[in-house]
């Protein structure tokens, strides 16, 4: 049940997208969310499409391991298409009582669909092919700089990668402890609002106390072993760009300025 | 017979790379009132195998019988059958919550419908069958010691009066008399009442002393389902899989090895103290 949920899981596999500096990943994502918002016409969507298309490829992770994902947010999506549906004014093309649709409606949110789709395909695939270590590594590289304005840039990517760390490790608890109170006879799926909320109690409270324990575990492991920040601290295996992840800054770059130049052409023609 | 698994596979995350075969084949009956041992190793499927019990975990195929009917039916009651076959997990942290001992062990009860009375009683009743005073009743479950957060979980499983006990590892991380305790009170709740218990751990030693039948586990398969005199006398079997039998059969291999005529199938002290003196007498 629980562990349906997909997003920000790492999927082992060996693949060109898994062997790419986390650098490389993160830009290209960044990237790929900034061209999702630049189209708006049937060329840039073709564009986008066969862009995403040839990466899930190339990551090697199977199609419906990556679409299980979207289940989580399928609520979200349904949510905007809705509003952008019958909120949008235009030419109107059917009409009950204060309900419309109209042209303008549907297309903006056929693109919002997709665009969210794709948003969550794109950033989960990322996580797919990158280990909680790698990114994290690779954040802590790109926001270097901003250590100049005292940023605590190593701070903050320790605290991301403890947070990242923790997410699996909390679902499998949580599945074990809703498993132990249906053990005993607890119900975690009928009854009203209320009465649902009401039977999470007997799964917070051990999830709260079993997540303390471990902060507390950690932060002790952590100190016996005398951390103390970034200051002087070397990498055993530090990042360093290859042929390859030029090659995909390359590629990225080739992409982004594509889908600018379309909707350039577009907007002018 | 009171549980039956015919013919059991349970496959996680198929399709994927976490693909992984935890339960091949099982087939396996248990009577009503038997006191069954389950071993293996970590990864051996045992977990995966009780959860299968209480419906908690669904078979990729197989059908799996509780007096008589199938549990995965469509409009079978799984939690009538979770309030029957009564499982234990191995952290006692998963499942206490509530601000005092006794609210917690009324959890499972009041689940069941029953009125405040029946369930109070079953909740005092559980709590002294596992041998928490009533000085700890109002304590928080929280600051109790490892071994009576285990007693506390027991009884909380034990308050719905269930037809079948499944305990996992009952006695992990406690120490040596802990686990004696532990292990003396269920041998007593089974002498006591008809339940049958089915005793997860990976200690030979433990599961030889109490248990009637001893299932043993290896990378998802059933490999032995025997008495525990048949299983520990083959020794060599049992080191094939890096399980060993306990050691007092190992003291009786020794003896046998050295020329002495001693049976094989000792498993507990008691019995070798009585063979090796009568072997002293004669």
């Amino acid at each position: 049940m629980i562990r349906d949920i997909t997003i920000g899981q790492y999927y082992p596999a060996n693949s060109i997208l898994h062997r790419t500096d986390p650098r490389v990943k993160l830009v290209g994502t960044l990237m790929f969310i900034v061209s999702l918002f630049l189209f708006d016409t049937f060329y840039g969507y073709l564009m986008v499409t066969l862009f995403l298309a040839s990466v899930i490829k190339m990551s090697k992770v199977p199609f419906r391991f990556i679409v299980r994902g979207l289940k989580a947010v399928i609520v979200l999506l349904l949510f905007t298409v809705t509003f952008n549906l019958f909120l949008t004014q235009g030419e109107i093309l059917w009409q009950w009582g204060f309900l419309k649709i109209t042209y303008e409606g549907l297309r903006l949110a056929g693109f919002m669909a997709i665009r969210l789709t794709f948003l969550i395909l794109g950033s989960s695939l990322m996580t797919f092919t990158t280990t909680p270590n790698q990114l994290t590594d690779g954040l802590e590289k790109l926001l270097r700089p901003l250590n100049h304005i005292k940023v605590p840039v190593h701070e903050i990517a320790m605290m991301m990668s403890i947070a990242l760390r923790f997410i699996p490790i909390l679902l499998e608890e949580t599945d074990k402890i809703m498993k132990a109170q249906m053990a005993r006879g607890a119900d975690f799926e009928s009854g009203g609002i209320l009465k649902r909320a009401k039977s999470l109690i007997p799964l917070l409270v051990p999830l709260f106390v079993s997540a303390f324990r471990r902060a507390n575990d950690l932060a002790m492991a952590m100190e016996a072993r005398c951390y103390r920040g970034g200051n002087g601290r070397t990498k055993m295996k530090p990042l360093k760009y290859s042929k390859n992840d030029y090659l995909a800054y390359t590629v990225l770059f080739l992409y982004i300025a594509l889908v600018i130049t379309i909707r350039i052409l577009e907007n002018h023609f | 017979m009171q549980i039956v698994f015919d013919n059991v596979n349970y496959i996680y995350s198929p399709g994927t790379a976490y693909e992984r075969h935890a339960l091949k084949n099982i087939s396996f009956s248990i009577e009503k009132g038997e006191f069954i041992g389950l071993i293996g190793h970590t990864g051996s499927g045992k977990s995966t195998l009780i959860q299968h019990m209480n419906g908690l975990m669904k078979a990729t195929s197989g059908h799996i019988y509780f007096n008589g009917a199938d549990i995965n039916a469509q409009d079978y009651k799984l939690k009538e059958l979770r309030s029957k076959v009564g499982l234990v997990f191995q952290y006692p942290e998963h499942q206490l919550f509530e601000t005092t001992v006794f609210k917690d062990v009324c959890f499972g009860p009041s689940n069941l419908g029953l009125d405040k009375l029946e369930i109070e009683l079953r909740a005092y009743e559980a709590l002294k069958m596992v041998g928490i005073g009533d000085d700890l009743l109002d304590a928080s479950p929280f600051e109790l010691s490892g071994g009576q957060k285990r007693r506390v979980a027991i009884a909380g499983v034990l308050a719905m009066k269930p037809e079948v006990l499944i305990l996992d590892e009952p006695t992990a991380g406690l120490d040596p008399r802990g686990r004696d305790d532990i292990l003396d009170q269920i041998k007593k709740l089974h002498e006591e009442s008809d339940i049958t218990i089915i005793l997860v751990s990976h200690s030979m030693e433990d599961v030889a002393k109490y248990v009637d039948r001893i299932f043993v586990m290896n990378q998802g398969e059933l490999i032995f389902n025997h008495t525990a005199k048949e299983v520990f006398s083959r020794i060599s079997e049992l080191e094939e899989i890096h399980l060993a039998a306990p050691q007092v059969t190992y003291v009786m291999k020794g003896l046998k090895d050295a020329g002495f005529s001693v049976p094989l199938d000792v498993t507990t002290v008691e019995e070798a103290k009585n063979v090796i003196l009568k072997l002293l007498k004669t």
